[in-house]
């Protein structure tokens, strides 16, 4: 890709744009830093941007995830049960980040960003090369101050949209994302799902209010997900279904390779 | 007494100078958005807000509903048995003056009676009006997490009573330790479900709980046990056990011909406290000693104290003080007493706290053992392993008193379903 310069919501805002330009959807792959034990994140990476991820999302391990399935929490268990802190998966994106032109966005508990200092963890994200930030147990009443913070050092912003928001509220917090929205595809927790989602009317809705990109996640785990995803939205989230796999494979990152090319063939609309 | 004496453990972090008079506490919280100063608030997923707006909305309109309160009053009168006694607990007093620090201490011991309430304990106040918000909302679907198996037992009955279906989460290890409840809760028609993510216990029974709601919340009320979570549940938890202080204070009145002197009362999630406590925020007069569990020791993993010994922080959704390590990961908890095995604590507590207007001690599992046998030799009381940590304080505390003064403590539930975890601890043969 071009623009290696770009960083922060800038990066996201140009792979957005390269996309549409070649009407594409995103590829935005879910890892949970430190997951599997024994691979190296930068490695995993590496291979997600050789895959064809445009946008990785790093989850940050946390301790009670309540928004999470089995897949995912019983991930971050793992490796919270290796001792690994918050601060070397920071420098484990520092030391890969200039060899990447793929966004990396954050996916945070409020519960780690308060201990480390709200505003000023967003910060720290920045330094560590992270293009964006998404704090999923924390709604838009009580953003501001965190948005505030992401503004000022040039990071995306991304808010949840619910199936249970109402049309008004999903709308104000589309416009108060930057870089991406992210639209949850169902109710409940994350996990594996075999039926495509149905979004093309909150999707629509979102549009016509002048949403920044809408990115869509929540059980998506096939290529034909991908595909009926971004048919309606820009871009498509995997979590659990890559996981899953990363969990079971004895080499995580060719695999974690293997399945993005798989997915991202349900990324072409034309 | 004038102001209150200093807490008897400073928080481990630093606390504000004495320039910076702090706020008065006031009844009058939590605001709008659900702050008890800067404690509380909503940090839940997204999913969760319209539940959260719908059940602040109904509950706002019950409020000023009659008939919503006729309704609680009649069921807490006839099915629960309210008003509970206030006892007062001559041997116990007896006990604390022969053991006081000078001659002419031991402050009279009353023991608020929530262990007589329907099911054993207090939680019933707050599962009988919650059930009610829930049939208010057209939601048959009930939902609730618990420890000690007395906010389970507590919603399954508010359930069999009020035809609505009940799934009550509970850490394996809780399960074990409190089967009686669970035996209970099998009868009362409701499913228990075994959590065996974590710690198997209270924090991990939560999460699941949650996790639930998440997926079933158009259909389903969860019934949260204690004064914790998002807003409004702080608060309406809160309202429905307050029962027990406005019941205390026009027993004080009418027994003692005053106000207490100190209230006591333990703090797991904090509901049988603040229960007690709320009636007497702006009676300055009244100590109000909140105790927490201090477990095996003041180390980290070995108590369940977070305003004792934790700090700030989120945890299910508010901002109270909190068990967590360096990163803000949850920290291990320990304490014999399920009920309170818990690493957070609700949001209005933390607000007492630093507002000073209640202080928060400890109360090793050794001196909770002992204050169980204690109330149980003295008075034919078995109290609840939670609740015999505010027994010790409380004789602890009369001990410094003078004689001609009174401590109230909430009585909150009674011990039957400790009897194995107490036997096993203690020794003693069955
Ligand atoms: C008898 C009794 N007391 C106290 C508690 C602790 O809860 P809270 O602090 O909310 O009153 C419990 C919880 O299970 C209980 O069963």
């Amino acid at each position: 890709m071009s623009d290696q310069g770009a960083s922060g919501v800038d990066r996201l805002d140009r792979v957005f744009a390269e996309a549409r330009e070649v009407n594409r959807g995103v590829l935005m792959p879910f890892v949970v830093g430190g997951h599997p034990a024994g691979t190296s994140l930068p490695d995993l990476l590496r291979a997600l941007e050789r895959g064809g991820a445009g946008v990785v999302e790093i989850g940050f391990p946390f301790s009670d995830p309540v928004a999470d399935g089995g897949v995912i929490a019983a991930a971050m268990h793992e490796v919270l049960q290796t001792g690994r802190t918050v601060e070397q998966l920071l420098s484990e994106v520092r030391s890969v980040r200039s060899e990447l032109s793929i966004g990396i966005v954050a996916m945070v508990s409020v519960s780690l960003v308060e201990k480390l200092g709200g505003a000023a963890f967003v910060r720290t994200l920045a330094d560590a090369g992270f293009d964006g930030v998404i704090v999923p147990d924390m709604p838009l009443e009580e953003s501001a101050r965190y948005r505030e913070a992401a503004s000022r050092v040039g990071l995306g912003f991304t808010l949840l949209i619910a199936p249970t928001s109402q049309p008004s509220r999903a709308i104000e917090i589309a416009k108060a994302s930057t870089g991406f929205v992210y639209l949850m595809a169902r109710t409940g927790i994350t996990g594996e799902q075999t039926q495509a989602p149905l979004i093309s009317k909150p999707v629509a809705g979102l549009r016509e209010a002048g949403s920044p990109p809408i990115a869509v996640g929540f059980g998506i785990s096939s290529p034909e997900h991908v595909r009926a995803v971004v048919a309606v939205a820009d871009a498509a989230i995997v979590g659990s279904a890559l996981v899953r796999r990363l969990a079971d494979s004895t080499s995580p990152a060719a695999e974690a390779e293997a399945f993005c090319r798989a997915l991202a063939a349900g990324l072409d609309r034309s | 007494m004038a102001t209150p004496p200093p807490p008897t453990h400073a928080a481990t972090d630093a606390t504000s100078p004495e320039s910076e008079a702090p706020v008065r506490a006031t009844m009058a919280v939590p605001d709008a958005d659900g702050r008890f100063g800067q404690f509380g608030g909503r940090y839940v997923p997204e999913t969760l807000i319209a539940a959260l707006d719908q059940l602040a909305e109904v509950y706002q309109k019950a409020s000023n509903d009659e008939r919503f309160w006729d309704d609680l009053r009649q069921l807490e009168k006839h099915f629960t048995g309210r008003p509970t006694p206030l006892y007062r607990a001559e041997s116990l007093s007896r006990h604390a003056r022969k053991h006081a620090d000078k001659k002419n201490h031991g402050a009279t011991i009353w023991l608020k009676r929530e262990d007589l309430a329907h099911t054993g304990a207090h939680k019933i106040n707050n599962t009988l009006g919650q059930a009610l918000l829930a049939k208010r909302m057209g939601k048959k679907r009930i939902i609730a997490e618990t420890g000690a198996g007395q906010h389970g037992v507590a919603t399954a009955t508010a359930c069999a009573n009020l035809g609505l279906e009940c799934y009550v989460y509970m850490g394996a290890e809780d399960v074990r330790r409190q089967h009686l409840n669970v035996v209970r809760m099998k009868l009362l028609g409701a499913t228990v479900i075994p959590v065996e993510s974590g710690s198997k216990t209270l924090k991990d029974a939560t999460n699941e709980a949650m996790r639930d709601w998440m997926g079933s919340v158009e259909t389903t009320h969860y019934i949260l046990g204690s004064v914790v979570g998002p807003h409004p549940f702080p608060a309406i938890v809160r309202d429905f056990q307050s029962i027990i202080g406005r019941e205390t204070k026009a027993q004080s009145l009418r027994h003692m011909e005053a106000m207490p002197n100190a209230i006591v009362a333990c703090v797991g999630g904090g509901s049988n406290a603040a229960g007690i406590f709320f009636a007497f925020i702006e009676d300055h007069d009244v100590r109000l000693i909140g105790v927490e569990a201090g477990g095996r020791s003041s180390n980290a993993g070995d108590h369940a104290a977070p305003l004792t010994l934790g700090s700030p922080g989120v945890l299910h959704g508010s901002m109270s003080y909190v068990l967590q390590d360096a990163d803000g990961q949850t920290q291990n908890v320990h304490s014999c007493s399920a009920g309170l095995d818990y690493p957070g604590v609700g949001p209005e507590h933390s607000y007492w706290k630093d507002t000073a207007r209640v202080e928060y001690t400890v109360c090793t599992d050794d001196e909770a053992l002992a204050a169980f046998t204690l109330l149980a030799r003295t008075e034919g009381i078995i109290p609840a392993l939670e609740t015999a940590h505010a027994i010790h304080e409380a004789v602890r505390l009369a001990g410094e008193m003078p004689s001609d003064q009174h401590i109230v403590v909430n009585c909150s539930g009674r011990g039957d379903k400790d009897v194995d975890e107490a036997a096993r601890l203690l020794g003693i043969e069955s």
